[in-house]
């Protein structure tokens, strides 16, 4: 999967997460976004997981800074 | 991980504009509990439950009615992060007509809220107290081998969930609901923990028997999570991931299913179970079609997989009026052709004393259910619907909201693990007026009489986004044709047979109009569907030799579109009138008022109860259905 194809998957993740739309940008990060606290993020991570069939460790969900960081995981999953 | 459990498929697929429903819900005024609980009644994931449940949370501080929702208070108690699952609890509350309000004091705080006189819980004036403990929680000291400390160590866990009773119950008149533990899969010595005293599976399998003793005899509730986790399988149910990272009690992907559990529980505390098991027959009772394949034709034989599927379905349902659920039919079918198998058939469980309500006819069945909860003097919520056959579903789903409506796999192997699971019937007790109910509405019941149709058809006709394509007979369908003519007798005008070489015949012949008829909608292609013949009588007239249709689509306007299809090549062919005749065999007394219906004129009848009916072409207007018209294979039309 390419970049465009993981920003499009991801912005579709984010408005089933999120109640507002969120435009998903590399530099996006909790701070930008409205109800993005902890627990969020956790059932955020759930969901990617599932949405592209691969699992995080813990270490790595906590140390995500923002969008950027979370997409290079994932291309390095994939 | 099993699907059926973990995505609800009992539940139809969540609507797929949910967010945006939602989201218009929000600017509308007035009570939006009806409008909340069919947006839950679909499967809904995680991520849509906490939108739906941060919705209602925002009604409820705008102090908007939640009606007709009935608010329930449930406390929480648990030594796990729940946060994850309350906004579940309250979204899945929905789907089974509760307000749900959470009341969550702080984590790991379980033995401090239940003792304290004056604790969040005890002063939360809640209506349950839902214990959601697992095994962590509670002190399962191992003790290998030793039978004695064992013991204690099992009356120790389970006294002090006694104690956490007591607490509650002498500060509070909250219902107290229990779990049971579900086992963790790691075994230490292997299959010898499950035998050997002291080791966490037989600690545990203890604390679960002297659990379910407890609670039978102190009127509480069992919430058997122990049982659900075995279910969808104890390695899928833990997830070390997420109890690592945050103590989260499961997987993430069961919480929907835990939700749903909680919400059944809360409302068969409210009294809202349904009590009533709505049974179709072809196809679901047993397999096949009684009116078109005979009393020999259908499939319930033992050790046939598909007639044992059926008879698995008779025996829940039989297991089901033994614990006390009213029993009854909805079938499209002549009413003695449908009472025939219960009175004749050797095989079948089922009898007509086991159903308090027969409804056998060719009304839509959301009049028929309608009339059923009538004559029941019950509520619609009170009943559940089960039925193979996809557009009935949807149409009662649409029409009556209120009926359960469980969603069913295509093979019929799976319909009662499917009805099962979807815990329509779910009781927190069992008493022994219980068994007498049946009984009970069985002595009341009547054959209910059937009065107006409910709820709008053609708006539902429209949103099954029907395809209907015309083609004279050929040589592809010719098979198909052949078996239609041979097979179909209720919807079937004349029961005329006709061998593979004379429809080849017809099919040949210019001066023969011939329809073969397909239809499609949104669940699929239903094939080829009627059949119709038109042979040339007198000059300018057309003789209806045979008009046939598979009931699978009745109600559907079929017959009024192949009207108009018959009635636009006749006014193209010079013919100025039609001629149409019923004649009534055993099975087809469905058809008797077909032409009269599509505003033909009686011509004659003789004794044999035969009737021929004509039809003005000019003039004639039949109203279009709402599907789209395809044509096809007119090489020479005619």
């Amino acid at each position: 999967m390419d970049e465009p194809q993981i920003y499009t998957r991801l912005d579709e993740i984010f408005r089933d997460v999120f109640d507002d739309d969120v435009r998903v940008t590399r530099e996006l990060s909790a701070k930008d976004v409205d109800g993005w606290d902890s627990l969020t993020h956790i059932r955020l991570m759930l969901t990617i997981e599932k949405a592209f069939k691969i699992k995080f460790s813990t270490s790595e969900i906590g140390k995500m800074e923002n969008v950027n960081d979370l997409v290079s995981l994932i291309k390095a999953r994939g | 991980m099993n699907s059926l459990y973990a995505q609800l498929q009992w539940l139809p697929r969540a609507q797929l504009d949910f967010s945006s429903k939602l989201k218009a819900l929000a600017s509308e005024t007035g009570p939006v509990g009806a409008e909340l609980r069919s947006l839950a009644l679909g499967a809904l994931d995680l991520n849509q439950l906490t939108k739906l449940a941060k919705f209602i949370a925002n009604a409820r501080s705008q102090k908007r009615s939640l009606s007709p929702l009935v608010p329930f208070r449930l406390a929480v108690l648990s030594n796990s992060t729940i946060d994850m699952i309350v906004p579940a609890l309250i979204a899945s509350a929905a789907r089974h007509g509760i307000d749900l309000q959470v009341i969550q004091p702080s984590y790991d705080q379980v033995a401090q809220e239940a003792l304290t006189p004056d604790s969040t819980v005890n002063s939360s004036n809640s209506d349950a107290v839902l214990f959601a403990l697992d095994y962590r929680a509670l002190p399962l000291k191992l003790s290998l081998g030793d039978q004695e400390a064992a013991q204690a160590t099992v009356q120790g866990t389970v006294g002090y969930l006694q104690a956490l009773r007591t607490g509650i119950k002498s500060n509070s008149n909250s219902v107290c609901i229990f779990q049971s533990l579900a086992s963790p899969v790691e075994p230490l010595f292997g299959s010898l923990d499950r035998a050997l005293p002291g080791t966490l599976r037989s600690l545990i399998d203890a604390v679960n028997r002297e659990l379910t003793v407890m609670v039978l005899e102190s009127g509480d509730v069992l919430f058997d999570v122990a049982g659900l986790a075995e279910t969808v399988g104890l390695a899928d149910w833990h997830d070390l991931h997420l109890w690592n990272m945050g103590k989260f009690p499961f997987s993430d992907e069961l919480i929907p299913l835990y939700a749903d559990h909680v919400a059944r529980i809360v409302a068969a505390i409210r009294g809202k179970s349904a009590k009533v098991l709505v049974l179709d027959l072809d196809n679901t009772v047993w397999g096949g079609v009684i009116g078109d394949d005979g009393l020999e034709g259908i499939n319930i034989a033992q050790g046939d997989a598909r007639g044992e599927a059926h008879l698995a379905v008779q025996r829940l349902a039989l297991d089901l009026r033994k614990r006390g659920i009213v029993l009854a039919v909805s079938s499209k079918n002549t009413d003695e052709v449908a009472r025939e198998p219960f009175q004749k058939h050797p095989e079948m469980l089922l009898k007509l004393d086991h159903i308090a309500v027969f409804q056998a006819n060719w009304n839509d069945k959301a009049t028929n259910l309608q009339a059923i909860a009538n004559e029941l003097s019950l509520g619609l919520d009170s009943l559940v619907f089960l039925d193979d056959n996809p557009v009935e579903r949807g149409l009662v789903r649409q029409m009556l909201p209120q009926v359960a409506v469980p969603e069913l796999p295509d093979d019929a192997a799976g319909y009662v693990r499917y009805l099962a699971a979807a815990g329509y019937f779910e009781a927190v007790t069992f008493a022994s007026e219980d068994l007498k109910r049946a009984g009970f509405y069985q002595d009341n019941a009547r054959r209910a009489t059937l009065q107006k149709q409910v709820g709008n058809l053609d708006a539902y006709l429209a949103s099954l986004d029907m395809t209907i394509t015309f083609q004279p007979f050929d040589a592809t369908g010719r098979a198909r044709i052949v078996q239609l003519i041979n097979k179909s007798n209720q919807y079937n005008l004349t029961t005329r047979r006709y061998t593979d070489p004379e429809v080849a015949e017809v099919e040949n012949d210019p001066h023969v109009f011939t329809r073969q008829i397909r239809l499609a909608d949104i669940f699929g292609d239903n094939g080829m569907v009627s059949v119709v013949i038109c042979r040339p009588a007198d000059a300018g007239v057309w003789q209806i030799d045979t008009w046939l249709m598979s009931c699978r689509v009745l109600g559907r306007k079929v017959e009024h579109m192949v009207l108009r299809e018959i009635l636009e090549h006749a006014r193209a062919n010079g013919i100025h009138k039609l001629v149409g005749v019923y004649k009534p065999t055993e099975r087809n007394k469905l058809v008797v008022d077909h032409y009269p219906k599509l505003g033909f004129d009686l011509v004659m009848k003789d004794e044999t109860g035969l009737t021929s009916w004509e039809l003005m072409v000019e003039g004639a207007e039949i109203e279009a259905a709402p599907m789209k018209v395809v044509s096809q294979g007119f090489v020479n039309a005619g």
